[in-house]
């Protein structure tokens, strides 16, 4: 028993790295909002060029939602650390995590947002353009507030296993929790580091997790 | 390109023309022809009742008048101009063109005033107080001013339908297309929008209007058109639409409508 204390919930070498880890903390937090924020943002907007119904800009789209959706996270963020620079783009690892992980994102959020604009009905349309509105003027103010209403709860769910994966980031040496509890466990060689970590992704995406629980009943389609 | 004004009048020395006037208009979907080749003049003023039974063309007529769906041949003259020419300004037109829905189509995220305000602050870019007020004017005229800070939600059939003859209403239109306004209603719920149409028909608002309500027609329309199978069978006033010397398809239909 108290082997697994020492071994686990060291406290002395809890206390040492406690500082990298809370660290750790903001820069996962700073990664998580600018993912978040760009990523929902491209998707969006994906999904609004998308209803303007121009064929060959939605193949690629299309196009870019599946491969995005399709290839696992830590891949895409591996080609742009890793791959990129070979073609003589070199960008950071928080970029490149940011960047990756961004457009991991935005492919969910487009098909969600896009599923969202089919699922207004076609009245909705069809009122708006009897009383005059065009088509940016309907589909601001008639069929996307009803849209991104009806999209609320699954892209609070996908924003949330987006943020998750900011842990990947840790290949590309960036220095958020996971990184920084890592570096803990090699230095040494004791994986309270590690346990650290998993009490501060606890602390940061339980409320999140709340959160997205909230924003579901909230936002349950009342007519 | 030429943009209506709003609240402007008819041509000078139009007062004989009709407001409305369909000539030869054609609309086929694929390889199936719904309308082939429909003329209907509605005049200032005038209630003209659409029947006929489903699938004769009635709605698709109505949602071709505001380009709701695009016609495939003819004209429709609509104060002076030919909606269908090339380079018409379909949104200036629109909202002197008012449209009714069965299914009422109110927004659900916005309440009855806002329903009715929408086009009003965009298309006609009042501002706001200005809206405000003009929307709660129009839904005093259809009888629910104090239901103004509802949701759609909240309203019951007959109200919804009224919020959304107000927010026709609102932007001031030259003429009115109810398409089956009660046709989605419980029967207690129609009395109320049939005598909102009663009132507008005295306030010399000029509608066309597709329905089932052969009582209403009887006693409210200036003219009744009966269409079958894309065209026009026969028009006329009520008396001679529902009387015994009118085409015997249109006997036939009204007793099957009546004794459903």
């Amino acid at each position: 028993m108290s082997g697994l204390v020492d071994t686990f919930f060291n406290l002395a070498i809890m206390r040492q790295y406690l500082p990298k880890v809370i660290e750790g903390m903001g820069v996962t937090v700073v990664l998580a909002l600018a993912v978040v924020a760009s990523g929902l943002l491209l998707g969006t907007v994906l999904a609004l060029l998308r209803s303007l119904r121009l064929k060959p800009l939605n193949a690629l789209i299309v196009i870019f939602a599946d491969v995005f959706r399709a290839v696992p996270a830590l891949v895409i963020l591996i080609i742009i650390y890793f791959a990129l620079p070979t073609v003589g783009l070199r960008l950071s690892g928080f970029i490149s995590a940011w960047l990756g992980l961004s457009l991991v994102l935005a492919a969910f959020a487009e098909e969600i947002v896009w599923a969202g604009i089919l699922s207004v009905p076609r009245g909705q349309w069809e009122a708006a353009r009897a009383t005059g509105l065009d088509f940016s003027q309907g589909m601001r103010h008639v069929v996307l507030p009803q849209a991104l209403r009806l999209t609320v709860a699954p892209l609070t769910n996908r924003a949330i296993v987006i943020t998750k994966n900011t842990a990947l980031a840790s290949v590309l040496a960036v220095g958020e929790i996971l990184y920084q509890a890592q570096a803990g466990y090699s230095f040494s060689y004791n994986p309270s580091p590690l346990t650290l970590g998993a009490i501060a992704y606890l602390i940061l995406f339980i409320p999140l997790v709340w959160f997205g629980r909230w924003v579901e009943g909230r936002f349950a389609w009342k007519r | 390109m030429q943009v209506g004004q709003v609240g402007q009048a008819g041509p000078a020395g139009a007062a004989a023309a009709p407001l409305l006037d369909i000539k030869g208009l054609r609309k086929s979907f694929g390889q199936t022809e719904v309308l082939k080749g429909v003329s209907l003049a509605v005049g200032l003023s005038e209630l003209v009742f659409v029947i006929g039974p489903s699938g004769s063309g009635k709605s698709t007529l109505l949602r071709c008048c505001n380009r709701l769906e695009e016609p495939s041949g003819g004209e429709i003259w609509f104060e002076g101009r030919n909606l269908l020419a090339p380079g018409t300004d379909l949104n200036a037109m629109r909202r002197r063109i008012g449209m009714v829905f069965q299914s009422f189509n109110l927004y659900p995220h916005l309440n009855a005033r806002d329903n009715v305000a929408l086009a009003l602050l965009h298309v006609l870019k009042q501002p706001r107080e200005q809206a405000h007020a003009r929307a709660l004017q129009a839904l005093d005229q259809v009888g629910l001013g104090d239901r103004a800070a509802a949701m759609p939600g909240e309203l019951s059939g007959g109200q919804q339908q009224r919020v959304a003859i107000a927010r026709a209403l609102a932007l001031e239109p030259a003429i009115v297309l109810f398409d089956e306004p009660t046709s989605a209603l419980d029967p207690e719920l129609v009395g109320s929008v049939l005598a909102v149409l009663r009132s507008l028909r005295t306030a010399g608002m000029t509608m066309l209007v597709v329905s089932h309500e052969m009582g209403f027609a009887r006693t409210a329309a200036d003219r009744v058109v009966f269409m079958e199978g894309g065209s026009i069978v026969e028009q006329g006033p009520p008396a001679h639409i529902f009387g015994p010397d009118a085409h015997p398809r249109i006997r036939d239909f009204v007793a099957s409508v009546e004794h459903r």
